[in-house]
């Protein structure tokens, strides 16, 4: 058993070698399928990151009356806190407002001038209000106008509650968000299902050179386990070569376009890469192994049947 | 040790027909020669006995085994008991010399030490020790059929069949092969070969089937070539 296993792999190898135009034909293929698949898991994750990146800057602001009770300003928020669509709300107070108009006008003399005449502090507070997905902000922009509608107060508490405002903008951007991720998975999975299909066709084609050697094999009574073995050897050795091929190419194009995508969508890729390095490694040689031992399976199977 | 039970075959359309009612039978250590136009049904006997082709009808027993009754997985088995030499040689092209028939002993389960002894003895048989690295197409047709040759005995079988093993060889090296399957038979193998050439039969004379329309014509213990 022991030696039958070390011949198949020695014949595997030799095969390897002594078909060399074949083989490099096998990996070129299996290497830009796994470089089709290796993009698309980037593309994915810079999509995905980019995504939260902007839905983190949509929000709903409530702006109070200055003249607005803490107690109902604190009851708003917790109310809203309490919603199980809503991931954050950040409270700004009166004086933090005033600090950040400050801030922002800092070379606008007449504003600044302005706001020193006044004997006291013109801002109200306001919250900012994070939904989890951009489709739920209809949701809790209505939640407010009914907190705004039931109010008791006399004086209303609310000034102006941004998302009427923002609302096309927020809609429009939901679906494109969908838009795109829908697209760009129906072209992943055509591009792997024609990157896998063409790998399986070059290897049926390789092991197709072959189909007399396999019928001399079995003439000479080598038992099938025997002659399917060297032809599997062989096609991991495809699927590990191009993993590591499709690895040296994707590096050198994430360091030309780490920066880039840093700069536009806030996402390093190469960072991304090389922290998550031996997850992608693992991943697409896994793949390349198991692309180039089922294609080869199911390749010599033809020939084996009497 | 090979018997045909009134062996028939049938092709597709059930009308024309490879072999009919062929019954013989060969002892050990014989060396049968069978002979017959193109279409006699040579081929298809030979491919009976190595389990490539079933029988319509009949049976085909090597010793008392139903050679068709073997299972596809056993088939390996059955086969290293026989071994084969065809008319365009059918080495692998990737393997050398030594490697293709260091293969069958491989696929046989030996040891690497048998191998080691056997192949150069083997190579030795055919008188191609010098040709051991060489690759097939490195090779001329007659030395090529040696290394099939080689390949076939190296196992031990008990019985070698060679379909038109001269068929594509000059007229030398047709006489070395001869020479060589005539030894392998002194030395106690049983050959089966079909073959075209009237020349290689009268200079056996030995047992000679005739084969004609699929049928057995003629029988002879030390044959001449007759058609």
């Amino acid at each position: 058993m022991l030696t039958a296993i070390r011949r198949i792999t020695r014949a595997g190898f030799v095969g390897f070698w002594r078909s060399a135009y074949v083989s490099l034909a096998s990996i070129f293929v299996i290497t830009i399928t796994l470089f089709v698949i290796g993009s698309t898991m980037f593309i994915d994750q810079l999509l995905a990151t980019s995504l939260q990146t902007i839905q983190k800057k949509v929000d709903i602001n409530v702006y109070f009356e200055p003249n607005a009770p803490q107690e109902e300003i604190d009851a708003l928020k917790k109310a809203v806190e309490a919603l199980p669509e809503v991931a954050h709300v950040t409270y700004t107070s009166r004086e933090d407002a005033l600090i950040k108009y400050r801030e922002k006008n800092k070379n606008n003399e007449i504003a600044l001038q302005a706001l020193s005449e006044l004997d006291e502090n013109p801002l109200g507070a306001d919250i900012a209000i994070q939904a989890k997905e951009t489709s739920q902000y209809e949701g809790i922009a209505r939640f407010i106008e009914e907190q705004r509608e039931l109010s008791t107060a006399d004086t209303p508490i609310i000034n102006k509650v941004t998302y009427n405002d923002n609302k096309e903008s927020i809609d429009t951007l939901t679906s494109i968000i969908n838009a795109v991720e829908r697209v760009s998975f129906i072209i992943m999975v055509v591009l792997i299902i024609a990157a896998v299909l063409i790998t399986f066709n070059t290897i049926r084609l390789a092991i197709y050179t072959a189909r007399e050697e396999i019928a001399i094999m079995r003439l000479v009574g080598a038992s099938n386990m025997f002659i399917r073995g060297p032809f599997m050897v062989q096609g991991v050795m495809y699927g590990l070569v191009g993993g590591i091929f499709a690895i040296l190419i994707i590096y050198p194009i994430l360091t030309w376009l780490g920066p880039r995508t840093e700069a536009f969508f806030e996402f390093n890729l190469l960072t991304y890469f090389i922290s998550n390095f031996s997850y992608i490694f693992l991943t697409l040689v896994g793949i390349g192994v198991v692309l180039g031992l089922v294609s080869s399976v199911l390749a010599v199977a033809r020939y084996l049947r009497v | 040790m090979i018997y045909f039970d009134n062996v028939s075959k049938l092709y597709d359309d059930g009308r024309s027909a490879a072999l009919q009612r062929v019954t013989f039978q060969v002892a050990p250590k014989e060396f049968v020669s069978i002979v017959g136009h193109s279409g006699a049904g040579k081929t298809t006997l030979l491919k009976m006995i190595i389990a490539e082709d079933k029988p319509t009808e009949g049976q085909v027993f090597f010793e008392s085994i139903d050679i068709h009754s073997i299972p596809r997985t056993k088939l390996p088995h059955y086969r290293r008991k026989i071994g084969t030499v065809f008319q365009d040689f059918k080495l692998l092209p990737n393997k050398t010399a030594y490697e293709n028939i260091a293969f069958a002993m491989e696929a046989n389960g030996r040891s690497d030490e048998e191998i080691a002894e056997n192949v150069p003895q083997a190579l030795a048989l055919v008188d191609l020790d010098d040709k051991a690295w060489n690759f097939p197409n490195e090779l001329s047709g007659g030395e090529k059929q040696r290394v099939a040759i080689a390949r076939a005995i190296v196992n031990q079988p008990d019985i070698i069949v060679a379909d038109e093993p001269t068929g594509n060889l000059d007229p030398i090296a047709t006489y070395e092969v001869v020479q060589i399957l005539r030894k392998i038979n002194d030395l106690g193998t049983t050959v089966i070969m079909t073959t075209h050439n009237k020349g290689v039969i009268d200079e056996l004379g030995r047992r000679v089937i005739t084969m004609n329309e699929g049928q057995i014509v003629r029988d002879d213990s030390t044959g001449k070539y007759v058609l």
